[in-house]
């Protein structure tokens, strides 16, 4: 079993294969279960989340009315203009952002790795696919890749906003679908886990101050920032940029943050963006109760 | 290691809005039923920390309840579980407390039925994963993402092979094993997770055993 990047890295090299098969593989051993199983059931997920975007973009709004309808408003903007950061970019962020509308409107999705910030994964994947054209398994890897990367956090730092704040969650959200855009780009397991490493790095000490403790304001758009921020990544690693840091010690260095962060900003709803006039405000209308 | 599957990053799919208070507060709620072996008629509910603070905005509330009406975390009903627990008869109540806990996502449920109460400490780790950490007293480490049998034993030579041979017999394979006691000679507890699911005919043979007071199995 891989416990760091730097084993998984070195594994998919030693046996010359992709970082989705070493991932598929130690889940086959863990699971006892066979390839055909293994690979069903990650397509099932594959399947929720490309329901949840195709309900996005007809448009969905929460119980609150807090949020939705923004990745509808993207696409239309992208039809009727042109995109100043390109199309690809604002797909992504257009179906990051609309599967944390359906995840905000108590839909259905698939936590990657956790709901808050479901939106990076699908989001770049079905953006990034109009451009490369993979084949449905290489799409089903796309989620092994993003998944063996999340496991090594997971077990080395955190990915809940409640314990290590956004940057665990979105910020090892977005890192997540950087590494797996790198792998379907065609680029090597090292420059997955250089584009892991900028990615983090750029979301380190990102605090969780959801708006009246509600999974809505910030977390949509902070999933517009993650996946954009993946998608930048990737390209800078294909282009050959490394991080100076290397992808574990900036894992550990998210870790150290995240337990610095008082608990105002882990998911308390009570720093931050919540703890602003118009955050107040809002929780207050929603609640009816002072804060 | 905390996780050992890709699907505890790549999942669970869900009804959200959030993996640590929505679906993870259903998996407690859900093992919880699952221990106590039938639908309880009433419920106490200690939430702290982040679940004390936002578990409306959530929707913890209705998730905890929905496993106990016996919801998975995708249940398009899970949303109206307050609703349909007041159908079913079971009364819940909800207390925000104060105190600090270990766990920034901790929850006490107190549930029972007239004739039998349970008291439950759980915390949902992030993604969906959650572990029960105290059961009736004992501590203890469940992860709930594996099968697993609780036996209610007397502390007594002979108590814990008697459970391991049955097992072995069937060719159950034990993944985690803890022991737990109130005192020496007292009421004790064995936590097994194993890989296979247990089926009920072993569970009898199980209660059989010696010292052996009670059975519960959780399904995973």
């Amino acid at each position: 079993m891989f416990r760091t990047v730097a084993e998984l890295v070195e594994m998919a090299n030693t046996e010359n294969i992709p970082i989705s098969e070493v991932m598929i593989r130690q889940e086959m051993d863990v699971k006892e279960k066979t390839r055909e199983e293994v690979f069903s059931e990650m397509e099932k997920n594959l399947v929720v989340m490309e329901n949840a975007i195709e309900d996005a973009l007809k448009g969905v709004q929460s119980v609150t009315g807090l949020t939705g309808g923004d990745a509808v408003k993207v696409q239309k903007y992208m039809k009727e203009k042109t995109p100043l950061s390109g199309n690809l970019m604002m797909d992504a962020v257009s179906k990051a952002m609309g599967t944390n509308e359906v995840n905000a409107a108590m839909g259905i999705i698939c936590a990657t790795p956790t709901a808050g910030s479901a939106g990076c994964v699908p989001g770049t994947l079905f953006a990034v696919k109009e451009q490369l054209n993979p084949t449905r398994e290489e799409m089903v890897r796309y989620l092994f890749t993003s998944g063996a990367f999340g496991f090594v956090v997971a077990n080395n730092a955190f990915i809940s906003g409640a314990a290590g704040g956004c940057q665990a969650e979105v910020g090892s959200a977005g890192a997540m679908a950087s590494a797996a855009i790198v792998e379907m780009a065609g680029g090597t397991p090292e420059q997955s886990a250089q584009a892991f490493a900028m990615t983090l790095k750029n979301m380190l000490g990102l605090v969780c101050d959801p708006v009246a403790g509600l999974v809505e304001v910030p977390c949509v758009k902070r999933n517009a920032g993650g996946s954009s921020l993946a998608i930048v990544s990737a390209d800078l690693a294909l282009a050959g940029v490394e991080s100076r840091i290397p992808c574990d010690e900036v894992i550990g260095a998210m870790y150290r943050i995240g337990k610095q962060m008082p608990s105002s900003l882990r998911e308390t709803g009570e720093g931050g963006l919540a703890d602003t006039p118009t955050g107040r405000f809002l929780k207050e209308k929603i609640f009816g109760v002072s804060v | 290691m905390k996780y050992n599957s890709v699907f505890d990053i790549i999942g669970p799919v869900m009804v959200g809005p959030s993996s640590s208070h929505t679906a993870g507060a259903a998996r407690i709620g859900k093992a919880a039923r699952n221990l106590f072996g039938k639908q309880p008629t009433w419920a106490k509910i200690h939430l702290y920390e982040s679940f004390a603070k936002t578990y409306r905005g959530h929707g913890t509330d209705f998730a905890l309840v929905g496993g106990l009406l016996g919801m998975e975390t995708d249940d398009p009903q899970m949303s109206k579980a307050l609703e349909l627990a007041k159908k079913n008869g079971l009364e819940i109540e909800f207390i925000e407390d104060s105190a600090s806990a270990n766990h920034p996502n901790t929850v006490r449920m107190i549930i029972g039925d007239g004739k039998e109460q349970q008291e439950l400490m759980g915390i949902s780790i992030g993604g969906g994963k959650v572990e029960i950490t105290e059961l009736n007293g004992f501590e203890l480490r469940l992860s709930g993402n594996h099968p697993a049998i609780l036996i209610m034993h007397n502390d007594r030579f002979g108590a814990i092979a008697s459970v391991t041979k049955i097992l072995a017999k069937y060719e159950l394979n034990i993944g985690h094993m803890e022991v737990n006691r109130k005192d020496v000679g007292k009421e004790a507890l064995m936590v097994i997770e194993v890989d296979q699911n247990v089926e009920d005919h072993i569970l009898q043979e199980l209660e059989a055993a010696d010292h052996i007071i009670s059975i519960a199995k959780i399904v995973s």
